[in-house]
């Protein structure tokens, strides 16, 4: 699946697109298909986001998982500070990663 | 120390109110991503991994306490209670808000701060020793030089938009605590036969992709010339630096690719024209700027005794604390690398103590080098104690200066957006696999360097042993690198062969310590025994095949 990744535009947060609007949360990130560019120039131009991008994803038993450690990263926060995380609702989401 | 006056004040005002109408434009949607990237990037504001990350300059690494508790105030007003010192010798922040990087930029600007060209292809904050005004071997005190060339630098029109970034070193002395050959130019305030102070330039160094060692252009550029001549160096790089490839865009390539030689004959061609355009300042600039780094009021009656009678203070007296040039003087490093820590963070209680610290005992001055620790530079010894009692109890009494876990760590793939590797995580295995102090000090000085990606933002060609951390089909892996060295031997080092995963590379540094005491002669350090030997005995051990089992 593709999903959205990019930062509020304001608080810099790593937000994901969930269908209709952008999550804090990995989890509520929908497969954009191939509408993803399209939607990106839509939601730039509106200021609700800034540097988005695409993401390979995979849709697991527990919730969606970016498919490089980058973007896991960016869901799961610094693994060195995970006292900082935004914990996903997924449980293992820290684990992705370590 | 440097203090403002009234034109360096409205610079910095001016440019706080500029950006502050730039975010509000942003915001408001009258300004693009586009537009406003160069522009924030000019503030230092880069859209990192997880958020916005700032990056504060620390002119040449100096800093007084009324700065380092605004620093400090700022990781917990603005942050998350904590920043990062950088190996340039700055501090970045790395979970800040657009909307409020213009207070915090007010904040700053109270301070005599700006985070004004820590990024973008400008001259970038001028680094220095971070013993400056206190070794015994310098020649003199390398910061009104390098103040001067920041005043020279900053929002120089002709040099806004070079091909690429640009780094300047300035030290002055032979021992070169600064890896001033490892960068764009590097000047060593230098003494000719006559015995006249005058400036040896460097140029065309760097590490990133294509590392290269500058090589000397010109031994001897007398004080009242020495800003011109950095003139003519930069307008030689600005006119024919490859602005068509970025990976080809810095002044090393230019100078690697005309020919050491054929470089410095166009410098001279321009230098020689721009003697005729008067463009120094004037000498009593560099006057009135060496007066604010005078020798503080030393007591000249302290004294040299000291009571080693506590063991875990003597330890950190003989790791961390240097000699004076002023009798009954110290100069302390204060590591920002405790086992198991992120190399280089400091939580906000902590840089408020280390400012503390400076007000009370160190003549209100703190440095940041660009190993990621912070020197106290003047310090009675009679206070030793007194205040490594204060940094024990605050986390900071770590005695590993300069010892396999005094670790230089780029923030890596948990922060950066460019990197391809985790460096953070890397570190804090290692330093817990050489935790035993005892085993550190038998390794002796080993520096040990960690990039997240080919930038070398961690310095790895500089390691006695370096890391290079890369993206081996989405899988991290990490290359290892022998030989490296910053200082008055600068060398670059050399890859052992096929990288490894995160804890073989923890399993390879290891076994090349294993190499080293083993075929160590005297007192050589690491590096001493690799230069010796060479790379195969290492290599031999890094990739042995384990015996099989049963």
């Amino acid at each position: 699946m593709k999903i959205l990744t990019g930062n509020d535009l304001k608080s810099g947060a790593v937000t994901w697109w969930d269908g209709t609007d952008w999550s804090l949360h990995v989890e509520h990130a929908v497969d954009a298909g191939e509408h993803g560019e399209a939607i990106i120039a839509r939601e730039q131009a509106l200021q609700n986001v800034t540097g988005a991008y695409v993401v390979d994803a995979e849709k697991t038993a527990t919730g969606v998982r970016p498919g490089h450690i980058k973007e896991q990263i960016r869901a799961t926060g610094p693994t060195v500070r995970l006292d900082l995380s935004l914990k996903p609702a997924d449980r293992d989401a820290g684990n992705w990663v370590i | 120390m440097y203090q403002y006056d009234t034109y360096d004040q409205a610079m910095v005002d001016a440019r706080v109110a500029d950006f502050r109408d730039q975010v509000r434009r942003r915001l408001d949607g009258s300004m693009t991503e586009e537009q406003f990237r160069p522009l924030r990037l000019m503030n230092g504001l880069y859209l990192q991994l997880h958020a916005y990350m700032l990056r504060v300059a620390i002119p040449y690494g100096t800093l007084n306490s009324a700065q380092m508790h605004v620093l400090g105030d700022i990781a917990d007003k603005y942050d998350r209670g904590y920043g990062h010192f950088t190996t340039r010798q700055n501090i970045q922040y790395n979970w800040i808000k657009l909307e409020e990087t213009p207070d915090i930029l007010a904040d700053l600007a109270k301070v005599e701060m700006h985070a004004i060209q820590t990024s973008g292809n400008c001259i970038r904050n001028i680094s220095s020793d971070q013993y400056a005004g206190a070794a015994a071997d310098e020649l003199v005190d390398p910061r009104p030089y390098a103040e001067l060339l920041r005043q020279w630098s900053t929002f120089h029109p002709e040099f806004n938009f070079l091909p690429r970034k640009f780094k300047i070193a300035v030290i002055a002395s032979d021992t070169d605590r600064a890896a001033m050959r490892l960068h764009d130019i590097g000047i060593q305030i230098v003494k000719n036969a006559a015995g006249e102070l005058g400036a040896a330039f460097y140029v065309g160094g760097g590490m990133g992709r294509t590392p290269m060692i500058a090589p000397l252009v010109r031994d001897f550029v007398p004080l009242d010339q020495f800003v011109t001549y950095a003139e003519a160096a930069l307008r030689v790089y600005n006119r024919y630096g490859r602005r068509d490839n970025k990976y080809k865009a810095r002044i090393k390539i230019l100078v690697h690719e005309l020919g050491k030689d054929e470089y410095t004959r166009q410098v001279e061609e321009e230098f020689a024209h721009l003697l005729t355009q008067n463009i120094e300042p004037p000498l009593a600039e560099l006057e009135r700027i060496k007066g604010f780094f005078a020798d503080p009021a030393f007591d000249t009656a302290a004294p040299d005794a000291l009571d080693r009678s506590d063991p875990d203070f003597a330890l950190w007296l003989d790791n961390n604390v240097a000699a004076h040039k002023q009798p009954g003087y110290a100069i302390a490093t204060i590591s920002l690398k405790p086992t198991g820590g992120i190399p280089g963070d400091a939580s906000a209680d902590q840089i408020r103590l280390m400012a503390d610290l400076a007000e009370r005992y160190s003549f209100d001055e703190a440095r940041v080098t660009h190993a990621q620790n912070i020197v106290l530079a003047h310090v009675r010894k009679a206070d030793l104690y007194a205040i490594w009692q204060a940094l024990d109890a605050a986390g900071l009494a770590t005695p590993n200066l300069d010892l396999v876990t005094d670790i230089i760590a780029c923030p890596g793939l948990d922060y950066c957006s460019l990197a391809n590797a985790r460096s953070i995580p890397v570190a804090q295995k290692i330093a817990q696999r050489f935790s035993d102090l005892g085993r550190q000090r038998e390794l002796g000085e080993l520096k040990l360097k960690i990039s997240g990606c080919i930038n070398a933002c961690g310095h790895h060609h500089a390691g006695h042993i370096g890391i290079l951390g890369v993206d081996r089909k989405g899988v991290e892996n990490y290359q290892l690198l022998l030989g490296g060295s910053e200082g008055a031997d600068t060398s670059l080092g050399q890859i052992t062969g096929p990288g490894f995963d995160e804890d073989g590379i923890v399993d390879a540094v290891e076994k090349a310590t294993n190499v080293y005491l083993g075929a160590k002669q005297g007192d050589e350090r690491f590096l001493d025994t690799y230069r010796r030997i060479g790379m195969a005995p290492f290599k031999e051990a890094i990739y042995a095949k384990e015996p099989a089992h049963g």
